[in-house]
């Protein structure tokens, strides 16, 4: 297609598709708390970086198998009960980090461009990320579809969702994987140190407008889609990084949707409006 | 390691007169060569209400999770009548704000029920006018009468409910436990519930059971509250909502829960 020869309508294709998976699996984030254990996970794929470029191994496994290696980790220091969880999280983040970017410098055979990891490169993007996200996202989405109502039941209370038959534990270590997967996949688009953000932001900002867990999924996907095309537009537009572009267009639909008093608006409006009739 | 026996079939040795739900026989738990659960005998029957009472750390939510089957325990027998239907109520959920679920869709959240059910047991616990109302307004007792109400929903024989009046200001509290004797008796169904209050329990509980690691005593509350030493201390109408249970213990503990060696 020729649409797709084009490296900036490849970019936004990617990112949309990006957005798209971002919206649900970002509301399961925000819903179970679990934000900075998307960071660490994220922080960790600099680390994948660097083992996929040693191995020769496409990039989006590479990473894939270090942020799943590193919740797997997680889940043994949460074991012990000396130390704090966010204290653990936060060792483990910036040890992944820091690990990325020594494994990186080391091998110095190979040029990896930095900045375009850590905060998104619209030029990286090639025809196969878009076969990579189109499809480990339908899988991703389909999978996120078999477990909504257990992950939801789960989300609700842990203990009652056990007690009703929920396999718990295996739900929460699909559910890992899934963040694993989305964190590999949106990682040349948005940037390592950003990533987490696309699950966050839109999710947050489409929770204003939502009656109904799934109105959030499906409004944090849009709010994510318009983010996505408005910041890579900008990002083409000034030369600035696609990554901090896109974070900072949904960051203002986050302003937007939270200074906007939705409920005083209508009552006024109605209130206002009624001597018209 | 001592052996694990769970069995959830005949009942032949039993029943007969009463139809026993639940049944435990010297029950034990130990974490970390703790005893958290010692030697725990319980038994509830069909339309009978079973409060355990007991201090903070006696065991008691431990004790529920045993007997739902959601942590193993290390000796001892558990007998269930075949495919107990049981409706659980955890201790206190907190439901974030950020989390958009309506009173009616909680209803659904593990099962798919009809409307006119999930309508039919919000009335049961009068919160139907709750149906559309976001979860995370609601008052503790309107939150515990909504998670009541879904219990319901799986026609159950046994109700487990762990500090259901948890969050609940005192008034909606002598209501609520209302409210679960009202269900208990147009539903037939046991109830076991767990209560951290050591004095005040429903007076139609029909038995009281005070654990602290160990079942330190087990009796029924109408026979307390006729006691003249009970009226003279607590000067209640033996009609109340509430009864208090006054009772004796033939032991004292350490501070660690276990036995003392004094102990008479």
């Amino acid at each position: 297609m020729m649409i797709l020869d084009d490296f900036f309508w490849r970019a936004v294709i990617a990112g949309m598709g990006v957005a798209i998976l971002a919206g649900p699996l970002g509301c399961f984030v925000i819903w179970r708390r679990m934000s900075y254990l998307g960071d660490t996970m994220a922080h960790s794929a600099l680390l994948g970086v660097a083992v996929g470029v040693f191995l020769e191994v496409n990039l989006i496994l590479g990473v894939f198998a270090v942020a799943i290696a590193v919740a797997l980790l997680l889940f043994l220091f949460q074991q012990q009960k000396q130390l704090a969880n966010d204290a653990v999280l936060g060792t483990l983040s910036h040890a992944s980090l820091a690990m990325g970017v020594l494994a990186i410098s080391l091998m110095s055979w190979v040029h990896v461009d930095l900045m375009g990891y850590l905060f998104g490169d619209i030029l990286a993007v090639d025809l196969f990320d878009l076969y990579w996200i189109y499809g480990g996202g339908f899988l991703i989405l389909l999978v996120l579809f078999l477990l909504w109502r257990p992950l939801l039941a789960l989300t609700f209370d842990n203990e009652l969702a056990l007690a009703e038959g929920v396999p718990v534990f295996k739900i929460e270590l699909v559910f890992m994987l899934l963040i694993a997967a989305v964190i590999a996949l949106s990682m040349k688009i948005i940037g390592i140190l950003l990533v987490t953000s696309l699950l966050i932001i839109p999710a947050s900002a489409a929770r204003r407008f939502s009656r109904t867990p799934e109105q959030m999924a499906l409004g944090g996907s849009l709010i994510g889609i318009i983010s996505v095309v408005i910041g890579l537009f900008t990002s083409m537009q000034f030369d600035t990084p696609s990554g901090p572009s896109i974070v900072i267009a949904a960051v203002l639909f986050f302003f937007a949707a939270n200074l906007f008093p939705l409920r005083k608006f209508q009552y006024k409006f109605f209130k206002d409006s009624w001597h018209w009739f | 390691m001592l052996t694990k026996i769970e069995t959830t079939a005949d009942l032949s040795n039993i029943t007969a007169n009463k139809q026993y739900l639940l049944q435990t026989e010297n029950l034990s738990l130990f974490t970390g060569g703790r005893e958290l659960l010692s030697k725990i005998s319980l038994t509830v029957s069909a339309g009978e209400i079973v409060t355990i009472i007991g201090p903070n750390g006696a065991g008691k939510t431990t004790l529920l999770r045993v007997l739902l089957g959601l942590i193993p325990f290390d000796s001892g027998n558990i007998i269930k009548k075949p495919k107990l239907r049981i409706g659980y109520l955890p201790q206190k959920i907190t439901v974030d704000p950020i989390l958009p679920l309506t009173v009616g869709r909680i209803m659904n959240l593990t099962g798919n029920f009809p409307v006119q059910q999930i309508e039919n047991v919000l009335d049961e616990t009068g919160v139907l006018s709750l149906k559309n109302k976001p979860v995370y307004q609601l008052s503790g007792g309107e939150f515990q009468r909504v998670m009541l109400a879904r219990t319901l929903l799986i026609n159950p024989e046994l109700l487990v409910l762990d500090e259901p009046v948890q969050g609940v200001d005192y008034m909606g509290e002598s209501e609520l436990y209302k409210l679960i004797g009202n269900l208990r008796n147009k539903h037939g169904c046991g109830v076991l519930m767990v209560s951290h209050d050591l004095h005040v329990v429903m007076a139609s509980t029909d038995r009281v059971l005070c654990l602290n690691r160990h079942v330190c005593c087990e009796g029924e509350p109408e026979d307390v509250s006729q006691h003249p030493e009970y009226l003279r201390l607590f000067g209640l109408d033996s009609g109340s909502a509430l009864a208090v249970y006054s009772h004796h213990h033939d032991h004292t503990h350490q501070l660690s829960g276990t036995l003392r060696e004094d102990s008479p």
